[in-house]
């Protein structure tokens, strides 16, 4: 069972991969990311990931509470943050975050605070998605190494 | 130096331009006295006013004088008229005096009674209208008033009918008209006025009238007129005592002014319009009316006065004349000088107006010439920020498709599989590069584009592009050809992807646009251009006794295919001109070099000829405008967006140069531009070899060959290509002359060339008698030549598997040399020809291979600074892929910390965009930091310094955004490069192979 699994967990990876890069929501640099891998770093891919989920976290935190500053919204302040967000996320080839905050960052050019709500909300929204989704191309990632570890004498 | 004069003075032409629309904004005067118009306005109105007041006041008073002449003259009139009539009935009543003396006193006893009188008066009352009535009263004296008394009667009364008290003198009506009966009897001398008068008449013996004052019967205004009558004749000149004493009595009679004025004054005509007061102004400071109301109000400004003479000169009358009412407003003169004033008022407003709305206009139109500015400024911003990101993000995929080939490569392959992705990633590149040089007509209309100046090889350059398009004029079947004059140097100074930039737009449209003959590329040194017309003039004269004419027979043209061009100039009668000359001078050309090089810059000729379907002569003019084909079916039938020959233009301008063409529709089309190229100071070979030195094979040196072709122009190409490998060429027009020349040159024991390798054109070959050659090849073969045989290649455009096969038949190599022609590829197929050192060049050809870059990064110590956590990682991680040690910095004054000299970090990878201190100014410091380490250094007279250069740690920007951060920006703080974040392998190549290449070198 568990030796079939490898190559459909492969599959099953492909496949999400496949889907992801269609959505637009990961690009090729995600797939550079992933050459970076080899035996000195095994762990690169998602060693950056889950930087990239700590960071990302922090700023949207930073975004929410800037925003939510009702009278006074330092739009500068968020155009930094976005900055980060944006250089990170282009890092890890997450497509469709970098392209919300390239309109988040427009909107807050424009001091448009409607225009940052619903930006905020949609990249809090493309966010979460983004981290599903790559949460469970780790998760399949790791039942495949687990696989491939599990050798069946019986196999070939 | 000359390109950047040359792009500076390209600027000030555009500034010029804006400063000839600024000063064709002129201001007309109006304009420039937009300030004053209200002013003006109101200056007219108060003219025009001023002036229709003026109008009125004239009218006023000419209607004022009239009326005063009109007045003056009725006045006068009435005043006559009243003198006259008033003297007619005073004569009367003279004549009714002299009737009384003559009749009642000369007649004795008296002819008249009071019956007699009254008749006679009643009869002859019309002679007297002015008179109410006469009377006739006796003087008498008290002494005599009981005998008058008894005589008549009657007591004498006095006015108010009582009896009369005792006087001296009395004077009692005894005859008196019937209309005035009552007074009979009544003594005149008791009234005072009449009294007075009785006595002033019978003093003067004239007229004499009362002043004014109410009769008894009609309580008329009146004067009584009172005549005297005397009893006996009076001496002529008779004393006041002759004249009382001779006086009988007093003829009497009342004016009723006031119904004889009235009655005069009806006859007349006007009588309504004046006011006439009659006084007597006899005592002038108290005048008496005598007619007329005194406090009739009329018109008190305008009076007449006219003198009134009654006849008694004690007395004086004047009438007064007024008009009832006042002057009447002169509506005439108000009508005319208010029309007059509304009509200037219009005429003022509307100027006025029409001053407004020329001001508004320009205004306006100012206006909108500014706006058009900025609108065509935006226009500009816009698309350039379009292309940036749309070939940004065309960038990203192409990247992604460029690394995965690259990848593919690395991975084994087959040959034929290599070659498929080869030329996808030459073709992705190509693509990449067609995106930036649309990032290119951007940054050229918005006047930032500058040309590098670095040592390259035209001649390279030439060969890629006609590479690039080797494929496609095959499938064409047209023939692609370069052509580089000897005299060009090797090496020039110039921007390389700029030209070939140009190159390959030139000669990509003539590929899309040609289906049959030839694109013909011909460099040489613009001083050439003249000779060869010169020469063109020459072989008229000489009457063109080529032989290629003449075997071709019909219609043949001397070009590379035999096809027309559209510019002669490149055909065979001026080419040998150029060739020969360059022939002749060959030897001279040491020398020749020496002196050419003394200046600065050298100016190319290139021309692009093709034989494609030509340009409308309609299109012509339009050509260099972007955007702007032949006409919308080109772009259909040939694709194409029409930027490529305006960027053309564009870079050509900025190389100091100009573009031109000459076209002829259905013949094709020749372009030419010149361009200015800096001249090569005897660069070192290694550094040549960093760009793109040519890089050819040097085994074919001293070879030598024979070309059989027909096409002087085809020869002569090819003879160039074969030259650059260092092959001894020799051209025969045809497959017999150069067979005979092959065994003339056998039999003389090789006294002259012994030809290697004959390189017959396919055509040549097949409109030669086929086989005839190898059968001479035979023959002399068999003549116990036991020389190498020459090789025989066959050179052609395209080939069929028939032909080829016939070919081999014939004794023909197997590999046959693929037009277009390229130094390089001709040197392969000569390779595998003759079998000379299969060697391949192994790395060179894969410079950008990633295990470049590892040779390239391993073991180096990068410092990535960045503050993004993610990125940094990113950095590092792909750093360290290519065996670099990695350290990472999370701010600019981490940085500067670890860059604290000495350090040994190799290079530093800088963000831009960080919080706190940027990546800019990060770099500012740590130069600073060095410069002065390096001066201690200089000025510590290099006290045993291990590293002899001085501190210079190479830092590359990392930035996310390509437009905003651009080089210069990076270079001026002193950065040495930059690479694209995300990390691309071929970039990052580019910017760090700067640095660890040289280092090595310069090291070791």
């Amino acid at each position: 069972m568990l030796g079939l699994g490898a190559d459909r967990l492969r599959a099953d990876m492909n496949r999400l991969l496949a889907f992801l890069f269609h959505q637009g929501i990961l690009d090729e640099q995600y797939l550079q990311l992933q050459q970076l891998q080899d035996e000195s770093s095994p762990n690169f891919v998602s060693e950056v990931v889950n930087i990239y989920f700590h960071e990302s976290e922090k700023l949207l935190r930073n975004l929410r509470s800037l925003l939510m500053d009702r009278e006074f919204s330092d739009y500068k302040k968020m155009g930094i943050h976005l900055n980060q967000f944006m250089g990170s996320s282009s890092s890890i080839g997450a497509k469709r975050v970098r392209n919300v905050c390239v309109a988040f960052r427009a909107a807050s050019e424009q001091n448009n605070r409607a225009g940052c709500l619903r930006a905020l909300e949609l990249l809090e929204h493309e966010y979460c998605f983004l981290k599903n989704k790559l949460h469970e191309l780790f998760q399949i990632e790791q039942q495949r190494v687990l696989a491939v570890g599990v050798r069946y004498p019986m196999q070939n | 130096m000359g390109l950047k004069q040359q792009q500076s003075h390209h600027h000030s032409v555009a500034v010029k331009v804006n400063e000839q629309m600024g000063t064709k904004r002129g201001y007309t005067f109006i304009q420039a006295n937009r300030a004053w118009l209200p002013k003006f306005l109101l200056l007219w109105v108060m003219v025009m006013a001023f002036l229709s007041t003026w109008i009125y006041k004239k009218m006023d008073a000419d209607n004022k004088v009239r009326r005063k002449e009109v007045l003056s003259s009725m006045c006068d009139q009435r005043a006559r008229m009243l003198q006259d009539q008033f003297s007619v009935s005073v004569n009367h009543v003279h004549a009714l005096a002299i009737l009384v003396s003559t009749f009642h006193y000369y007649k004795n006893p008296s002819a008249i009674d009071q019956e007699t009188f009254a008749e006679y008066t009643a009869r002859t009352a019309f002679e007297r209208p002015l008179l109410s009535g006469v009377a006739y009263a006796e003087r008498v004296i008290n002494s005599e008033r009981e005998k008058f008394e008894r005589q008549h009667g009657w007591t004498i009364k006095t006015m108010e009918k009582e009896p009369s008290p005792i006087r001296d003198e009395y004077a009692p009506v005894i005859f008196s008209q019937e209309t005035v009966s009552y007074i009979e009897s009544l003594d005149m001398m008791s009234g005072e006025e009449d009294r007075e008068n009785i006595l002033r008449a019978r003093a003067t013996g004239k007229a004499v009238l009362t002043s004014p004052f109410r009769l008894l019967g009609s309580h008329h205004l009146g004067v009584v007129l009172t005549f005297p009558v005397y009893k006996s004749k009076l001496p002529p000149t008779p004393t006041v005592e002759e004249r009382i004493e001779a006086t009988a009595g007093y003829l009497g009679g009342a004016f009723d002014v006031e119904s004889l004025v009235e009655n005069l004054l009806g006859q007349l005509a006007g009588n309504q319009e004046i006011l006439v007061n009659v006084y007597d102004v006899t005592n002038p400071s108290d005048p008496l009316i005598m007619y007329g109301h005194q406090n009739q109000d009329g018109d008190l400004a305008l009076l007449h006065e006219s003198k009134l003479d009654f006849g008694d000169p004690f007395r004086r009358h004047q009438m007064i004349c007024r008009y009832h009412q006042k002057a009447p407003t002169s509506w005439t003169a108000l009508t005319t000088a208010f029309l007059f004033f509304v009509i200037c008022l219009l005429v003022g407003y509307i100027l006025y107006g029409a001053a407004i709305h020329i001001v508004k206009v320009e205004d306006d139109f100012h206006e909108m010439q500014e706006l058009k500015v900025r609108a065509e400024a935006a226009d500009v911003a816009k698309s350039q920020q379009f292309l940036a990101t749309v070939s940004h993000e065309i960038r990203t995929p192409m990247n992604g498709i460029l690394g995965m080939l690259a990848l593919l490569l690395d991975t084994d392959l087959s040959s034929t599989q290599r070659d498929y992705a080869q030329t996808a990633q030459v073709c992705g590149k190509a693509l990449i590069t067609l995106i930036n040089e649309v990032l290119d007509r951007a940054k050229i209309e918005a006047g930032k584009l500058e040309l590098e100046t670095v040592p390259f090889n035209l001649r390279s350059i030439l060969d890629d592009v006609l590479s690039l398009f080797s494929e496609k004029s095959r499938n064409k079947d047209v023939e692609l050809a370069v052509f580089v004059s000897d005299k060009v140097p090797a090496m020039v100074k110039g921007d390389p992807g700029r030209f070939r930039q140009i190159i390959t737009n030139l000669v990509g449209n003539s590929v899309k646009f040609t289906e049959r003959g030839h694109i013909f590329v011909k460099v040489h040194l613009a001083e050439n251009a003249k000779p060869m017309v010169d020469a063109k003039g020459e072989t008229c004269l000489n009457g063109g006794s080529d032989e290629g004419l003449l075997i071709s027979g019909a219609r043949q043209f001397k070009t590379l295919s035999g096809y027309e061009a559209a510019d002669e100039r490149n055909s065979w009668d001026s080419f040998k001109h150029l060739v020969a000359d360059e022939e002749s001078r060959y030897d001279a050309s040491i020398n020749m070099t020496v002196a050419d090089e003394a200046s600065e810059n050298v100016t190319l000729m290139v021309s692009v000829e093709d034989t494609g379907i030509g340009i409308p002569l309609i299109a012509q003019d339009r050509v260099f405008m972007p955007f702007m084909q032949a006409d919308s079916s080109t772009s259909r039938n040939y694709g194409g967006t029409g930027i490529g020959l305006s960027i053309t233009k564009c870079l050509v301008e900025l190389m100091g140069g100009h573009i031109s063409f000459i076209s002829r529709p259905q013949v094709g089309s020749t372009f030419s531009f010149t361009a200015v190229f800096g001249r090569c100071r005897k660069v070192p070979y290694s550094d040549a070899k960093k760009s793109n030195a040519e890089d050819l094979p040097s085994g074919f040196r001293g070879l030598k060959a024979i070309v059989v072709d027909g096409k002087p122009v085809r020869a002569a190409v090819t003879r160039y290509h074969l030259k650059r490998l260092g092959i001894l060429v020799e051209v025969a027009s045809s497959v017999k002359i150069a067979a005979s020349a092959c065994g003339k040159n056998g039999s003389s024991c090789g006294s002259k060339i012994q030809p290697d390798i004959i390189l017959v054109e396919k055509d040549s070959w097949l409109s030669g008698e086929d086989g005839s050659l190898s059968f001479r090849m035979m023959d002399w073969k068999q003549n116990g030549h036991v020389f190498k045989l020459p090789k025989m290649t066959l050179l052609a455009t395209n080939i069929t598997n028939a032909e080829l096969e016939k070919a081999k038949a014939a004794g023909f190599a197997d590999t046959t040399i693929m037009k277009p022609m390229r130094a390089s590829m001709v040197a392969a197929c000569l390779h595998q020809v003759l079998g000379i050192g299969k060697k391949r060049q192994a790395g060179k050809d894969m410079p950008n291979g990633s295990s470049v870059l590892q040779s390239l990064l391993c073991g180096k110590k990068i410092l990535v600074v960045d503050d993004n956590m993610v990125n940094r990682r990113v950095a590092a991680g792909a750093l360290k892929k290519f065996g670099a040690a990695v350290e990472c910095a999370e701010s600019g004054k981490a940085a500067l910390k670890l860059l604290q000299l000495p350090h040994s970090f190799d290079a530093c990878f800088m963000d831009i965009q960080m919080p706190e201190m940027d990546g800019f100014e990060a770099t500012r410091r740590i130069r600073k930091m060095e410069s002065q380490a390096n001066e201690q250094m200089n000025g510590g007279l290099d006290e045993g310094s291990a590293r002899k250069g001085e501190w210079h740690v190479p830092i590359l920007a990392m930035t996310a955004d390509v437009i905003h951060a651009t080089y210069d920006e990076c270079l001026k703080c002193g950065m040495d490069g930059y690479v694209s974040k995300p990390f691309e392998e071929e970039n990052l190549y580019q910017a760090v192979a700067k640095f660890f290449i040289a280092k090595p070198i310069s090291d070791s």
